[in-house]
């Protein structure tokens, strides 16, 4: 615990002498998967990836399926080590966990042993801080996130839009530097799906964080970020394409769809982006005539 | 009435056991008949005697029930450490894996007569029989349970900064929990058997006993009151564990309670 707030501190001075340091930045970075079963097999699912992510900024990733965006999160999280190339975290190469990073996962995070407020509270409680001390402070970030009087609810007990709520205040109550986020509304029906995509902006725009967003859904990314980078189809995927969203803040999801401005973006990244969904599907997909897949 | 509910059920299930009984009783009224199957008036009066005119039983169902007890619990922790730490660390599992196969594979209650040997006739052989039999189905059941934990409620364990220890703590170990209480019901009833086991293959005390006993004076209703006895201990301790479990598990979802808003 000791060495683990040394090192933290460590990286806050360094961040503060170095000129602006980057939230994340990957430079070069390959992924290159052995098969477990067949050491010979090889599925290089990142390749050649360079990516910044300046402080405060609001990244969405978008791509076609497979094409290695959680990939791309999971080097960012420090979950896994990239074949070859840098990952920087402010500044500093990072090792092991990223500890200044939140993950917010696509799929159920939660301990379904623990009732909503010992979930969002087990990141404090790994940090060591006083019972009475967390679970104050997780009371009042469910409460933020709208679920008071649910906090002893369990998992099995909640929605799945309750559910992303919990998993989203369990990662915002560490207050990370860098929020990375897989699909995390891709589960949710479209009306709550929009109401927790203007909550999420809200929460971040009030302590204006470092966000990578992964997403599947070209809308969701423009109304959310202030810049849209577009992987290519994998193997081998990479960014192909990047577009500043120059949209005024504060948004309102739902709302900013209908702007002119909005699907003038709509329009020039799904332009870069239509030609690598196409090539993923046949890639999946084979056996389907080419007809079925013309643009 | 519907047979499938409330009163009617009952009413159903009892019919059940009054017919076997009544037809039992007509078998046993020839006397050579009885020798070998017994009669039900007998062997209520056994019980009876047992438990309230003698009132003889109590010390060895003590010793039997403490059997049970000592062996499950002795055999849980032991399951649960070991398929903690074989879970864990691949190498030691790897290395260890034909053994525990062969160990698993192994008819353990022919360890019976060796236990004896090691542990004399009293409580201390019984136990060990039966833990040998607890501790492979909770080792088994933890073993695959830590293996199976999601991995991602692990990693996102991992991101909120657990360390090893706190990842064994608030992860491993209640997930494990739950797959020791799955495997309860059957852990119970086996420890109860290797107690039961060990006394009928030699013993001066307990339930076992009993029955080896009036086997040996081929006095058949002793043994099936002693049987009677036995399954109606079984079932209370089944009973006790679906309480305890329903107690700590509260956090799983039953069928039919989910409570979704």
């Amino acid at each position: 615990m000791n060495a683990q707030q040394a090192s933290l501190s460590a990286q806050d001075a360094s961040a503060g002498s170095a000129a602006n340091p980057d939230a994340l930045s990957l430079q070069g970075v390959r992924v290159t998967f052995l098969s477990r079963d067949q050491p010979g097999q090889r599925y290089t699912a990142v390749d050649a990836t360079d990516l910044h992510i300046a402080s405060g900024e609001f990244v969405s990733v978008v791509g076609p399926t497979g094409c290695g965006k959680s990939t791309l999160l999971n080097i960012a999280a420090g979950l896994l080590e990239p074949s070859a190339g840098r990952v920087e975290v402010f500044g500093k190469p990072l090792q092991g966990i990223n500890r200044r990073a939140g993950y917010m996962f696509q799929t159920e995070s939660l301990m379904p042993w623990r009732s909503a407020r010992d979930n969002v509270a087990a990141g404090l409680e790994f940090r060591g801080l006083p019972p009475a001390l967390r679970e104050e402070q997780a009371n009042a970030w469910l409460a933020r996130v709208g679920l008071a009087g649910f906090e002893d609810r369990f998992p099995h007990q909640m929605s799945g839009g309750m559910r992303k709520r919990t998993a989203l205040a369990q990662t915002l109550i560490l207050d990370p530097d860098l929020i990375l986020m897989d699909e995390p509304f891709s589960a949710l029906d479209i009306q709550t799906r929009q109401l927790m995509e203007n909550e999420l902006l809200a929460l971040w725009s009030a302590k204006r964080k470092a966000v990578l967003f992964i997403t599947h859904d070209l809308d969701e990314a423009i109304a959310m970020s202030d810049r849209v980078v577009v992987m290519s189809a994998g193997p081998a995927s990479r960014p192909i394409g990047e577009f500043v969203i120059d949209l005024p803040r504060p948004r309102d999801v739902a709302e900013i769809r209908l702007e002119a401005r909005f699907n003038a973006l709509h329009a020039a990244i799904w332009e870069v982006l239509r030609d690598e969904v196409l090539k993923g599907y046949r890639q999946q997909l084979p056996g389907l005539p080419p007809q079925a897949l013309a643009p | 009435m519907n047979p499938a509910h409330g009163l009617g059920l009952l009413a159903a299930r009892l019919a059940v056991l009054l017919a076997v009984l009544l037809i039992w009783h007509v078998f046993a009224r020839d006397p050579q008949v009885a020798f070998f199957i017994g009669e039900p008036l007998k062997v209520a009066g056994q019980v009876i005697s047992w438990f309230v005119t003698e009132a003889d039983i109590y010390p060895h169902l003590a010793v039997t029930l403490l059997e049970t007890v000592m062996a499950f619990a002795i055999g849980t922790v032991f399951g649960l450490l070991m398929g903690l730490w074989l879970a864990l660390s691949p190498i030691a599992a790897a290395i260890l894996d034909p053994y525990i196969k062969a160990l698993n594979a192994m008819p353990r209650v022919i360890l019976a007569p060796i236990f004896s040997v090691w542990f004399g006739l009293g409580m201390a052989s019984k136990v060990a029989l039966a833990i040998t039999l607890v501790f492979f189905i909770v080792f088994f059941n933890v073993y695959q349970g830590v293996r199976e934990v999601s991995p991602v409620i692990l990693a996102n364990a991992k991101m909120l900064g657990a360390s090893q220890k706190q990842l064994l703590r608030a992860v491993y170990l209640p997930s494990a929990t739950s797959w020791v209480f799955s495997s309860l019901h059957t852990s119970v009833g086996l420890a109860f058997v290797g107690a039961v086991v060990g006394e009928y293959l030699g013993s001066a005390r307990g339930v076992g006993y009993l029955i080896l006993q009036a086997e040996g004076t081929f006095d058949i209703n002793t043994v099936i009151a002693g049987i009677v006895v036995l399954t109606f201990c079984a079932l209370l301790l089944d009973m006790l564990v679906t309480l305890t479990e329903k107690r700590l598990l509260t956090w799983q979802p039953r069928q039919g309670e989910t409570e979704k808003l």
